[in-house]
């Protein structure tokens, strides 16, 4: 089992492409997403997920020599960025694909679909130390 | 198998053995070991040990089987003496992981039918781009080396290295699986990897210097077919390219292409175009039409005529209409303009071009067909124009010397008319 992120982007500040307008369009467009995530939720696809407040909620921090500084803004300014994302256990990438398929259709947005190289904590990841 | 003494036919027959069951052995370790790198060495290093060995002993009865149980077990040692590998190995003794050990059972299986197909549709998965696709294609089932996959694509030995190290990074990091696609997904996953086998041909059409990836298209088309004999589509693409093939050595003379009218049609190869009806004929049988077969069946009523003017042009009109509707492109369109015009005119022809220029602004093939529809009329001045567009927009050597004699032509018919 492999965990891949599923992410979509927002242009600028505004909602990403293909958002509902109306209050109509709204509910349908929750009702749809509620039925998705609870259909991975059965199959033991999901993992976690969440919607991001936009880069103008961002701060960026930096140590140089145990100095903390901080700076306004996201990493790089870009005119896209993570709007929102689901982290998926899937059997392979056709897996992770098709669920991706699912979340582009529930939601009308894009989706970039990547791998997960490690999950979890580190020391999980170590080797086991030789005992002496 | 005796062995044979004469020693370069030998030295030619192992290359050509090595070039089929490359994708076959290859294949089978990418099932058993998981990982395309592993098994591409390990095939490699059982090809140098076989290279001695047939030429002195002769070819294996099961050269494949042969080449799957050596690069097993050269896999095998390569996983033991990795770090990771002690792991595995431990794994192995303990008897947790698939038995690698006993090679007897190897000796008579040999590869897998099915492990080919599977990683077809790994090499063609649409999470790649085309150019990877095509050239894992050719390197991990046609068995090319990386230098001639380079050379078939003008691109230098390290920039293909490079694009191959990347495609199969992807394959191995997002978990591309080694699977036949399942029945839902299998109409789009087959037509994927069909294109990638006739990009392949096509490249070798275009370029006579390239000529080797026609044989290398029909010979993994052949492998396809073979693999899948149920898939219409599949066995559309192969009569396609037997047809097509069928008309190669009469489409060019001294360096030019020679357009179909003007073709020796003794020149074309009987034995393919029998071949290649056959298969369409199967496939009108079956009734489950789709594009390869319709441009097969299109090439099957031109190879059916004995000379240009006997062609059944209203066949050809009617299937390209049929084409046309479950493939909407602009070049289908172009092409379909052009039968058009050999049943109803030039003038309909460059109604029809006209109609269809603007999204063919860039492509040499459109200003041909209007200037050899405007010569036609007697528009000599925009005939000169219109070639002289296609000459300019002509990538390849043929398409530029067959677009200057039209040049040229254009030009006399002026003079005579003066």
């Amino acid at each position: 089992m492999t965990q891949y992120l599923l992410s979509t982007h927002a242009v600028e500040a505004g909602s990403p492409e293909g958002a509902p307008t109306s209050p109509d369009d709204m509910q349908a467009f929750m009702q749809r997403v509620i039925d998705l995530e609870a259909e991975m939720d059965a199959s033991g696809t999901f993992v976690f997920g969440g919607a991001l407040h936009g880069p103008d909620a961002a701060t960026v921090v930096r140590t140089t020599d145990g100095d903390v500084l901080m700076t306004d803004g996201p990493f790089v300014e870009a005119k896209e960025h993570i709007a929102g994302f689901y982290v998926i256990n899937a059997e392979d990438l056709d897996e992770a694909l098709l669920w991706a398929g699912k979340v582009a259709d529930a939601t009308n947005h894009p989706i970039e679909v990547r791998p997960f190289r490690a999950t979890g904590k580190v020391a999980d990841h170590m080797p086991q130390m030789p005992s002496v | 198998m005796s062995p044979t003494t004469d020693a370069d036919r030998d030295a030619a027959d192992v290359e050509r053995v090595f070039r089929e069951v490359y994708g076959q052995a290859v294949a089978t370790l990418v099932r058993v070991f998981g990982d395309i790198s592993l098994a591409e060495d390990a095939v490699q290093d059982a090809f140098v040990v076989a290279s001695d060995r047939w030429r002195s002993d002769g070819i294996p009865p099961n050269p494949a089987g042969w080449i799957v149980t050596t690069s097993r077990n050269r896999a095998v040692d390569v996983i033991r003496r990795s770090v990771r590998g002690r792991q595995l190995h431990e794994q192995l003794r303990d008897g947790s992981a698939p038995d690698t050990q006993s090679t007897a059972a190897w000796e008579d299986e040999g590869p897998v039918k099915d492990d080919q197909l599977r990683l077809i549709f790994t090499c063609c998965h649409p999470s790649l781009r085309t150019e990877q696709r095509v050239a894992l294609t050719l390197r991990l089932l046609g068995g090319l080396s990386v230098n001639e996959v380079a050379r078939a694509f003008i691109v230098s030995e390290p920039a293909m290295a490079k694009r191959l190290v990347r495609a199969k990074f992807k394959i191995k990091a997002a978990k591309i699986p080694y699977r036949v696609p399942a029945e839902a997904d299998l109409p789009d996953r087959l037509r994927a990897v069909l294109s990638v086998l006739y990009l392949v041909y096509n490249t070798g059409a275009d370029d006579p210097e390239r000529a080797s990836l026609r044989s290398d298209a029909l010979r993994l088309v052949r492998a396809l077919v073979d693999l899948m004999p149920d898939e219409p589509e599949a066995a559309g693409l192969l009569a396609l390219i037997l047809l097509s093939e069928s008309r190669m050595a009469a489409r060019t003379r001294e360096g030019s292409i020679v357009l179909l009218r003007d073709q020796d049609r003794t020149n074309w190869d009987r034995a393919m175009i029998e071949e290649g009806q056959a298969i369409v004929r199967f496939c009108i049988r079956r009734n489950r039409p789709g594009p390869f077969q319709l441009q097969a069946a299109i090439q099957a009523v031109h190879c059916d005529a004995d000379s240009f003017d006997a062609t059944d042009w209203a066949q050809i009109v009617t299937l390209y209409d049929h084409l046309y509707s479950v493939m909407p492109t602009p070049v289908i369109a172009l092409n379909r303009a052009i039968a058009i015009g050999e049943v109803e005119g030039p003038e309909a022809v460059l109604a029809v071009l006209d109609a269809i220029a603007p999204d063919l602004e860039n492509y040499h093939l459109l200003h041909a067909a209007r200037g050899s529809a405007l010569r036609r009329l007697g528009r000599l001045e925009e005939a000169q124009t219109a070639f002289g567009r296609a000459h300019e927009l002509a990538s390849t050597k043929q398409d530029q010397v067959f677009l200057q004699r039209q040049i040229d032509a254009v030009a006399a018919d002026g003079i005579a008319l003066s």
